[in-house]
């Protein structure tokens, strides 16, 4: 109760602090817009359906992309820990090619796919794919090899082991790096879309982008301000539950 | 199968070593953790083995188990040879080796769930018998990290137990465990050997402990790992670890030990 208060007075703070200076004119509206200014726009936009249609457009796209990259990142990060070659092998590439800025991929998107979803797409995956293989490979072999010695004696082998001992015995790792995908996917998108202008749909990117084009720093600041929201949602949402179960289980963490 | 059948006595396991060798090469050289080791472990026996450590007597025990092979020689369990991990041989580990993702009664069913005859309504009952067994069985849907240290040790002690296995094979389970609470699992593990006639193969480096759980005591020298001596424990049960009959087991057993730990310059806990 005191904890969320806090919150709430220093957000309050926060936007006091803003109006009051964006009043003070020292800075025209086109630098700096108020608050109210903001709130307006995203008043005025959720009515005329723009804010819904480019969230959804974007959800659309993050949540195939994301899924992508979980679907290959988790069991191909599952066998680089298991087996040496592929350790030596993908996993290295995985390692190098995860330092690379997801923005980097635009271009070569770009000259591959042209001005297309598929280009869009391409960059989500790059960005989420490497940190979910990195995250699952350390995951597995942060495990104490115990779990499988005693599971051997108790008769677990192949797919049982896999299923039943080095997948949950990971999965505080495989949460955290989901966690750290879908921030990276996020990011890779808002990229994506703010460079590649595509005429199968407009999303948050592109409408960030537009407010630049048009001078409209309301617009700039309110969707900035929505892409925060969805973010924070999604971590609040998809991903505390679980962090806080394993917490519970696992007797890990003190901050509750 | 009916949960009577799955919980009975069974004929405890005859183990036969067989000229064991093992040697692990480390960056200062080779180490001969044993070194043509024989030794013939009857039917429901307590046997202890002793030793300073690196004398290979938990080498020995995972060879036993099935987690390891031997370089040369072979161990024969009920007259047939070990190649693997089986459910008649339940090894208790140091570490209480307990899965955090799973509550106590999901970690004793892990075993039982992959031994095929019962069902689950079954599989429970067992996991709860075994429970009761170690005096847990208020705490089925407990977390294994609000558990004690003594209270995981039986948590993995009954899980070892369900399956039902012949032999138990225990790595210094107690090592890690303050001293009242080992004193309450020395009564424990000779009540429960007692009551399930087991054969219990039982690695510590504690003479003591070794003389109040064993019928018998194997003293093991360090590389190359060879038996040095052999005790017969006859006192009767169940002993308490600090009578002074078994003071003069214990006494006698840390003399042969100091023999060879002397020469060696090695420590060892009395």
């Amino acid at each position: 109760m005191i904890r969320s208060l806090s919150s709430i007075v220093f957000f309050l703070a926060l936007l006091l602090a803003w109006e009051f200076v964006a009043r003070s004119g020292h800075y025209s509206p086109v630098i700096l817009p108020s608050p109210l200014n903001v709130l307006e726009y995203i008043w005025q936009a959720t009515c005329d359906g723009t804010l819904w249609v480019a969230t959804l457009v974007t959800m659309k796209r993050l949540l195939l992309g994301y899924g992508l990259g979980l679907l290959f990142g988790i069991p191909l990060g599952l066998v680089t820990a298991r087996f040496r070659l592929l350790q030596d092998t993908l996993g290295l590439l995985a390692l190098g090619v995860q330092t690379l800025p997801s923005v980097c991929w635009v271009p070569l998107a770009l000259l591959w796919f042209g001005q297309t979803e598929a280009a869009m797409l391409f960059v989500v995956v790059m960005g989420t794919l490497w940190s979910v293989i990195i995250a699952t490979n350390d995951g597995v072999r942060a495990m104490p090899p115990i779990y499988l010695r005693a599971a051997r004696t108790m008769g677990s082998k192949g797919l049982h082991t896999w299923v039943k001992v080095i997948l949950p015995a990971s999965l505080p790792y495989l949460v955290g790096g989901m966690k750290q995908g879908w921030a990276f996917a996020w990011r890779s998108l808002m990229a994506a879309e703010i460079f590649v202008t595509i005429l199968t749909g407009f999303g948050l990117g592109q409408l960030l982008q537009y407010g630049r084009e048009l001078l409209a720093m309301d617009q700039v600041v309110a969707v900035m301000a929505i892409i925060v929201v969805i973010g924070l949602l999604a971590d609040r949402l998809l991903f505390s539950p679980w962090e806080r179960f394993f917490h519970k289980r696992w007797g890990t963490g003190s901050v509750k | 199968m009916s949960i009577e059948t799955a919980i009975t006595n069974i004929a405890p396991e005859r183990i036969e070593i067989d000229g064991v060798t093992k040697s692990f090469t480390t960056n200062r050289g080779t180490i001969v953790a044993l070194d043509n080791v024989s030794v013939k472990v009857a039917e429901g026996e307590f046997l202890c083995l002793v030793g300073p450590s690196g004398c290979g007597k938990s080498t020995l025990l995972n060879i036993i188990a099935g987690l390891d092979t031997p370089d040369s020689g072979r161990v024969l369990a009920n007259g047939e040879s070990v190649t693997g991990p089986g459910r008649d041989r339940m090894v208790m580990f140091q570490e209480h080796a307990l899965f955090p993702w799973l509550d106590v009664l999901g970690n004793v069913m892990f075993g039982l769930r992959l031994k095929p005859g019962l069902n689950n309504k079954e599989r429970k009952e067992v996991a709860k018998y075994y429970l009761d067994l170690v005096g847990l069985s208020k705490f089925l849907h407990a977390n294994i990290h609000e558990l004690s240290g003594g209270m995981k040790q039986r948590v993995a002690l009954a899980r070892a137990l369900a399956p039902n296995p012949r032999v138990l094979l225990m790595d210094e389970p107690f090592a890690a465990l303050d001293a009242l609470t080992r004193e309450q699992l020395y009564g424990d593990i000779q009540r429960i050997w007692e009551a399930r006639r087991k054969t219990i193969l039982f690695v510590t480096h504690n003479v003591r402990e070794a003389a109040c759980l064993g019928d018998r005591v194997l003293l093991f020298s360090p590389n190359p790992g060879r038996i040095h001596a052999e005790f017969q424990v006859t006192l009767p049960r169940a002993r308490d670890i600090n009578s002074v009959e078994l003071a003069h087991y214990s006494t006698e057993i840390t003399a042969a030990l100091k023999g060879f730990t002397n020469k060696q310059g090695m420590e060892v806990a009395e």
